[in-house]
């Protein structure tokens, strides 16, 4: 690349002196130095502050009012009715369970066996460009089709996952109406769309584990176990917390797998698998409330926030302690 | 790996200064790292084999179902392996759910998303990392911190904005919104922090050269390995999008996605035919993937050390 930069230096006479209008032209060409900058970035901010900045704030002044989604443009004061209407709707709280126990079932699994397949990946294999690539094909499937087709394999009477169960030996599940059945099942699609992308980040960070820490264990006659938990957890700590907490963000926003999982706007016949994400979706577009709508929009923003808070809380502690130790 | 592995050799001490020394040798180092040396026991080619088996059984159930008919798969025991009515099963999904209008508009979504994206981005990236003006810090922290909340939050506002402007059910109110990417911007200043010397930068502007000429005749070729792995990440993203789409656009003018959902939403009761077309719909992004998996990989793990 520095020869494309002497190549054009090359060219250019060395002697041309100052001309007449030299001055005024610095001066204009030195302010035009200051403001260009804003040129690159007005782009992306301006559509940044149309489409993403606007729209997140606008969101809680919203969910003061009362909008109606067939006249969204028709606005009437609403206080914080929307917000007790909320706390006092029954669903609310199921979807808030529901959006609780389904993260839980579905992040903690699918943590643990990336970081087991992530030391796999690790070591020295055959084809692993392959295996690499392989893993991640879930994570370039959209929500809709991997859902759509669990749905099928979920199936209560003619399901895959019952006929397997069936050769075991065990009685067929119903994977639509059981609220702890249902909740496995919409986890499961999660799982599997991001194990595999999740493993792919802790190899990363497992690859900037210096190799020097591997061999003054190995000196000091560590066993692979002992090397794992306490060369590669510890190194892999800022990594672990960047997945919980895209973890725990994409869990609080659960929405297209239990959306399409029967179809159905309100998370099965008994909301047994509705989600904060599908609540919002079923007050808005469903039963056209946009002010309560917005109000749950807020409240999964606040939840975020302070679960993410407590995230980096809780682990900034951990390394204090073991920091003191 | 490769897309992103080398950085172009420079001398070290033009680096600016917010980049830590002791991050930037990580990233260096990349290559060696934990067990590298150690060789995998048949038990790990059991156990990732397993792990391999799961991640692609659900495609080759969706080709089975997909070339099947409804009656086959209410079978017990069910058939496992292709039938022969997989063309009839893609003439009924085209006909009852307008899929292929759907394949179009996704990629007319998908692709303008990709162009603006990655040329937004980039000439952002490049103005938080190597250009010097006023709140640049404010800004680059405002657009990171943004980065981590999820945009479905804002939906209300969004849709109240287009359809103020009359753009509900049409392409540009799915497009528009997409092209925002706090992400990409951030993905891009690294990469150019990374890559792009200061020197290459003083000396062009020595030589006269304005900066919309660096821009051009020095960032763009220097950033292209990274606003490739953009776009690719960008394509997949805007292809899969589900929540946005559904809201903003319905049957009438369908992305993929959204034809997915009026497929599932029980509108048809033909297991096969919806199976064929959630393949018709996952085809083109298996396929971007099969023939750019390995570059979208090292995308995401690099991003994942540089983040």
């Amino acid at each position: 690349m520095s020869l494309t930069a002497t190549a054009k230096a090359g060219p250019r006479p060395s002697g041309t002196g100052p001309g007449p209008d030299d001055g005024r032209a610095t001066a204009l060409r030195r302010t035009w130095r200051k403001a260009s900058p804003y040129a690159y970035i007005a782009p992306f901010f301006t559509l940044f502050l149309a489409f993403g900045l606007f729209p997140l704030l606008y969101t809680a002044f919203v969910s003061l009012y009362r909008v109606e989604l067939q006249t969204s443009g028709e606005m009437e004061w609403r206080g914080i009715a929307n917000y007790t209407a909320l706390f006092t709707d029954e669903y609310f709280w199921i979807s808030l369970r529901n959006t609780f126990t389904i993260g839980v079932l579905s992040t903690v699994p699918q943590l643990a066996m990336a970081l087991g397949l992530a030391h796999l990946l690790n070591y020295k294999l055959r084809g692993r460009t392959f295996i690499r690539t392989a893993i991640l094909l879930p994570y370039a499937t959209s929500v809709a089709a991997a859902t759509l087709v669990f749905a099928q394999l979920f199936g209560r009477d003619f399901g895959l996952i019952n006929y397997v169960i069936g050769l075991v030996g065990f009685d067929p599940v119903d994977w639509q109406t059981g609220t702890v059945a249902s909740q496995i099942a919409v986890s499961s699609i999660v799982i599997w769309r991001w194990t595999g992308y999740n493993a792919l980040i802790y190899l990363a960070g497992m690859q900037s584990i210096p190799h020097e820490l591997y061999e003054a264990a190995e000196m000091d006659g560590a066993s692979r176990w002992r090397q794992f938990i306490h060369v590669t957890l510890p190194g892999l700590r800022p990594t672990i917390v960047f997945t919980v907490i895209i973890s725990t963000i994409g869990a609080t926003q659960l929405f297209g797998e239990p959306l399409l999982f029967e179809g159905s706007i309100s998370g099965g016949i008994s909301h047994q698998y509705q989600t904060l994400g599908l609540y919002m979706y079923e007050q808005g577009w469903g039963f056209f409330h946009l002010g309560r709508a917005a109000a749950i929009a807020w409240v999964m923003f606040v939840l975020i926030v302070v679960l993410v808070g407590a995230n980096a809380l809780l682990v900034r502690r951990r390394a204090r302690k073991e920091a003191g130790r | 790996m490769t897309a992103l592995a080398a950085p172009p050799t420079a001398p070290g001490k033009g680096r600016p200064p917010q980049d830590p020394p002791e991050k930037r040798s990580r990233f260096r180092k990349g290559g060696g790292g934990a067990g590298q040396t150690m060789k995998g026991g048949w038990l790990s080619y059991l156990i990732l084999g397993f792990a391999l088996l799961i991640s692609a059984f659900p495609f080759y159930w969706t080709i089975v179902a997909a070339s099947r008919s409804n009656a086959d798969l209410a079978q017990v025991p069910p058939s496992l392996l292709p039938g022969p009515n997989l063309i009839k099963n893609f003439d009924a999904v085209l006909e009852e759910a307008d899929i292929g209008k759907a394949l179009l508009n996704s990629l007319i979504v998908s692709g303008s998303i990709t162009l603006g994206t990655v040329l937004c981005c980039t000439l952002a990236g490049f103005a938080f990392a190597k250009l010097k003006f006023r709140g640049r810090g404010a800004l680059l922290t405002l657009t990171i911190g943004t980065m981590m909340i999820p945009p479905q939050l804002g939906v209300i506002p969004l849709f109240m904005l287009i359809a103020e402007l009359q753009w509900v059910n049409q392409l540009q109110a799915v497009i528009l919104p997409g092209l925002v990417s706090a992400f990409g911007v951030f993905f891009m200043r690294q990469y150019l922090v990374q890559s792009l010397p200061d020197e290459l930068i003083e000396a062009a502007r020595v030589d006269g050269a304005s900066t919309a000429r660096i821009f051009w005749s020095i960032v763009i070729p220097i950033a292209r390995p990274g606003m490739a792995v953009l776009g690719m990440l960008t394509f997949m993203t805007a292809w899969n999008d589900f929540f946005w789409p559904i809201i903003a656009l319905s049957s009438q003018e369908p992305t993929v996605q959204v034809a997915l959902r009026q497929l599932g939403g029980g509108y048809v009761n033909d297991q096969s035919v919806i199976m064929a077309g959630t393949l018709l719909g996952t085809l083109p992004v298996l396929l971007v993937f099969g023939l750019l998996g390995r570059q979208i990989v090292g995308g995401i793990m690099q991003g994942a050390v540089k983040g």
